[in-house]
């Protein structure tokens, strides 16, 4: 067993970054994320590892750090919440253009614009569908425990570097803040090998010098670039999904909610079951890729589905595309800010049930 | 099974986040599963700030909750939001200090802890806090003494340390000075 | 005498301004925001010019001061309040536009921003509260922190080989021809107070001239931020903000004023 701490999901993220090896963090202030920088500083992980730590000026200026980083190979990440995101959503654009790994943390908060500094979920569409422009995809990653907040950040650097490929660990406020246990891992060595053909590592006698872009001026080529994304974002489909089920054996209902939505629902489903409805849970822990086939299997025997998000209903649109019209598909979500307690899931259920 | 759903409130600055880290670290150290949120935010000095501690010996679900088995108020607001949320038959512990408005359930358990006063008496304002804590553990044997020190050491950084023995010693106080609180039916 | 013998319009020694609301401010006590935010709009009453002025909040504690400020006010994003600014003056040249704005917003986020406000000569005035930290976010590094000054993201104190130095912007901009009139005070005492409202007043009135940016930096204390109490907040601030940031001119009727 490995080390045993009690922590927030901020801070978990930080000391998961340091021990899985990250080469460079850039970040810039915001509630309620600003932990993940404080506890990096305060860790001094130049000692620790050699890992570079810089506060930026702006998170415009922090993501494009990342670039610079992760084009010469770099296990390079940054974190911010919903408006410090959305600035950094023109460099996600060309790290996925370019083909970059990195790690991207969003710890929501409630918005539009300036919102609220309390919880939400309504960035599932700027993650999942794009946000930044063009035909890209990240891989989206929806941690529902402080564990799985320090467990993706290595999984999400593996994934990126399989894959070349930007990953967003999507969370929010309620498991950034919260404190439980977690075990973190031995002390990964950081990369000292460049040795893939598209890391900038300096132009060398043996072989032409590399280049980092997301451009081509020539059309035909740039489609054939956007094909060759879209096989990548296929085989991601194929092969990355990941979900967890609760109680769906005997279902009658399925919640779909992930994330600090989906803790909540499973006090629900408990407090269902004691009001005698066979409830259960699916957790996408992907989000992208979405675990539609399993939706869509579920759907041939279950009545119906709900999406349980803190928004307006955005991830129930794939949960929708999923079951295809086979059963009925509702939501239940405060938002805003607003965090939704189980007994009032267990209403918006009761509700949908009536519909 | 064990699994006990609690709620401290009060005003920033009581050291109501650090008594609910106590709580959680002195869990983990009997094996429990802990969760421990808070809520957050630019609540300035006087603000109000509260967390939810819950401690089970089962994974833990909702970090958020709507009712508790046990809430500890140090405030007049939080006392009149927080007292309807207690679950029937569940526990309620405030101090009466700045309390105008007492509380009305007669379907929980009321007790009194008067820590204000007392740590103004002993003239250690900063242990506030323990004595209440002193409190709750009187009333709940889950958890060992020795483990809430434990909880304390690892909570407070380490130019405090010299003070845990003034903690301990509050935490005494709080369960000596605990007392039921009976609502009168007109 | 009774109280009602003493309420007289003849025995009024203090009030609040007619251009502040009656909201209770949100800033901490003893922080300089709540004078800043006085003299600013003491300025516009006594101008007579708060049906035309128009002003933008920024990012940081000062985040509420639409609340406060009772003219009319947008919010800007986090940094982009000059550029606002910009637009507003660009469609509106007879109106009296000024921004409010911390160190955060102004000197990192927004320094595109402020450079370019300030080089393009808007007739604009910048008011720039500089407390060498992010007051609202819990007490992190400034573009501003001085060196050696613990933040809560330079735990150990600022160091120039990691951290870079604490920037003089606003000397920075009085370099630049689009600025007209450049200075630095505080609002810690009364002849502080007293200097400052002076100069917030020339900023103002500069917008007559359409000469260019008026740009004043107050500095100021965040006692939440540096963990001190108002008192030794303010003694702090004499005694370490001020050799490094001296109070006083820097730039008058577009020319940079001799030492
Ligand atoms: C895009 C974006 N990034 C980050 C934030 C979080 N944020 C709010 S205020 C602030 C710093 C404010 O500091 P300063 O301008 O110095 O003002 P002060 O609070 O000290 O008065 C930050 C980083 C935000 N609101 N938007
Ligand atoms: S945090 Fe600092 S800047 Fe903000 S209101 Fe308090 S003292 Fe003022």
């Amino acid at each position: 067993m490995g080390e045993l701490k009690l922590m927030k999901g901020n801070e978990a993220i930080a000391e998961a970054a340091i021990r899985a090896g990250v080469d460079a963090y850039f970040g810039y202030p915001i509630t309620p994320q600003s932990e993940i920088m404080e506890y990096l500083a305060s860790e001094q992980p130049e000692k620790r590892t050699g890992m570079v730590l810089l506060q930026a000026e702006s998170e415009v200026a922090a993501i494009n750090m990342v670039y610079g980083a992760a084009s010469t190979g770099k296990k390079a990440m940054t974190s911010s919440s919903s408006p410090g995101i959305s600035l950094k959503m023109e460099g996600i654009s060309y790290l996925a253009g370019a083909e970059l790994p990195c790690l991207i943390v969003n710890v929501v908060r409630g918005g539009p614009g300036l919102g609220t500094i309390q919880p939400s979920q309504a960035d599932y569409f700027q993650a999942v569908k794009g946000g930044g422009h063009g035909d890209y995809r990240l891989i989206v990653l929806a941690p529902a425990s402080v564990q799985e907040m320090a467990d993706f950040v290595g999984l999400g650097f593996d994934l990126a570097f399989k894959y070349r490929n930007p990953v967003m660990i999507l969370s929010d406020g309620v498991i950034g803040q919260m404190m439980e246990k977690v075990e973190f891992g031995e002390q990964q060595p950081r990369r000292t090998k460049f040795d893939e053909p598209w890391m900038l590592t300096g132009k060398t006698p043996d072989r032409p010098h590399r280049i980092v872009t997301s451009l081509d001026l020539e059309a035909v080529q740039m489609e054939k670039h956007n094909l060759d994304l879209q096989a990548k974002y296929k085989t991601i489909r194929e092969n990355e999904v990941r979900f967890e089920e609760i109680a769906c054996d005997d279902a009658d209902y399925i919640m779909v909610a992930y994330g600090s939505s989906a803790r909540i629902c499973q006090k629900t489903v408990k407090l269902a079951r004691e009001s005698g409805h066979k409830l259960g849970l699916l957790r996408p822990i992907t989000l992208y890729p979405f675990p539609s086939e399993r939706i869509s299997q579920l759907a041939d025997k279950v009545k119906g589905f709900l999406s349980v998000e803190m928004s307006s209903g955005q991830m129930v649109e794939d949960v929708m595309l999923a079951v295809n019209g086979k059963v009925k598909v509702g939501h239940y979500g405060r938002y805003g800010g607003v965090i939704h307690s189980p007994e009032q899931v267990l209403c918006g259920f009761e509700e949908f049930l009536s519909k | 099974m064990m699994n006990e759903e609690i709620i401290i409130a009060g005003f920033g600055g009581q050291g109501v986040l650090s008594m609910g880290k106590i709580l959680a670290y002195s869990g983990m150290m009997q094996n429990l599963e802990v969760s421990w949120m808070p809520s957050y935010g630019p609540e300035m000095r006087g603000g109000t700030a509260n967390v939810t501690v819950i401690l089970s010996n089962e994974r833990i679900s909702s970090p958020i909750l709507n009712l508790y088995d046990t809430a500890i108020v140090l405030n007049q607001q939080s006392l009149d939001k927080f007292e309807r949320k207690v679950k029937p038959g569940g526990v309620l512990i405030y101090d009466t200090n700045g309390i105008t408005k007492h509380p009305q359930r007669t379907d929980i358990k009321i007790f009194q802890v008067e820590a204000a006063a007392e740590a103004a008496r002993i003239n250690n304002l900063r242990v506030f806090n323990m004595i209440v804590l002193g409190a709750y553990l009187k009333l709940n044997n889950y958890l060992k003494i020795e483990h809430i020190v434990e909880g304390l050491e690892k909570s407070l950084p380490k130019r405090y340390h010299h003070t845990i023995q003034a903690n301990a010693d509050a935490l005494k106080i709080g369960m000596d000075i605990v007392k039921p609180y009976t609502v009168l039916v007109s | 005498m009774e109280l009602k013998d003493i309420i007289k319009p003849e025995n009024l020694v203090y009030k609040r301004t007619e251009c502040l609301t009656d909201k209770v401010l949100s800033y901490c006590p003893g922080c300089g925001h709540g004078t800043a935010h006085r003299l600013v709009m003491e300025t516009i009453e006594e101008l007579g010019i708060q049906s035309e002025t128009i002003g933008v909040a920024s990012v940081g504690c000062s985040v509420l001061s639409y609340d406060f400020m009772d003219v009319d006010m947008t919010g800007a994003a986090h940094g982009r309040a000059t550029a606002v600014a910009t637009g507003i003056k660009r469609c509106n040249p007879e109106k009296y536009v000024f921004t409010y704005q911390g160190d955060g917003d102004l000197a990192a986020i927004g320094t595109a921003e402020t450079i370019h406000a300030c080089n393009r000569g808007e007739n604009i005035t910048i008011i720039f509260i500089n407390n060498g930290i992010y007051g609202m976010t819990g007490g992190q590094m400034a573009p501003t922190t001085l060196l050696g000054m613990k933040s809560s993201t330079t735990p150990y104190g600022r160091e120039s080989a990691l951290m870079g130095n604490p920037i003089k912007i606003t000397e920075l901009v009085a370099q630049l021809p689009g600025t007209y009139f450049v200075t630095r005070q505080s609002v810690h005492t009364p002849a502080n107070v007293r200097k400052a409202k002076k100069a917030i007043m020339k900023a103002f009135d500069n917008q007559k001239l359409k000469k260019g940016l008026s740009f004043v930096e107050i500095v100021s204390n965040c006692n939440s931020g540096w963990k001190m109490t108002p008192v030794t907040a303010n003694k702090w601030m004499e005694d370490n903000m001020f050799p490094f940031y001296p109070l006083g001119d820097i730039k008058v009727d577009g020319e940079l004023v001799k030492k």
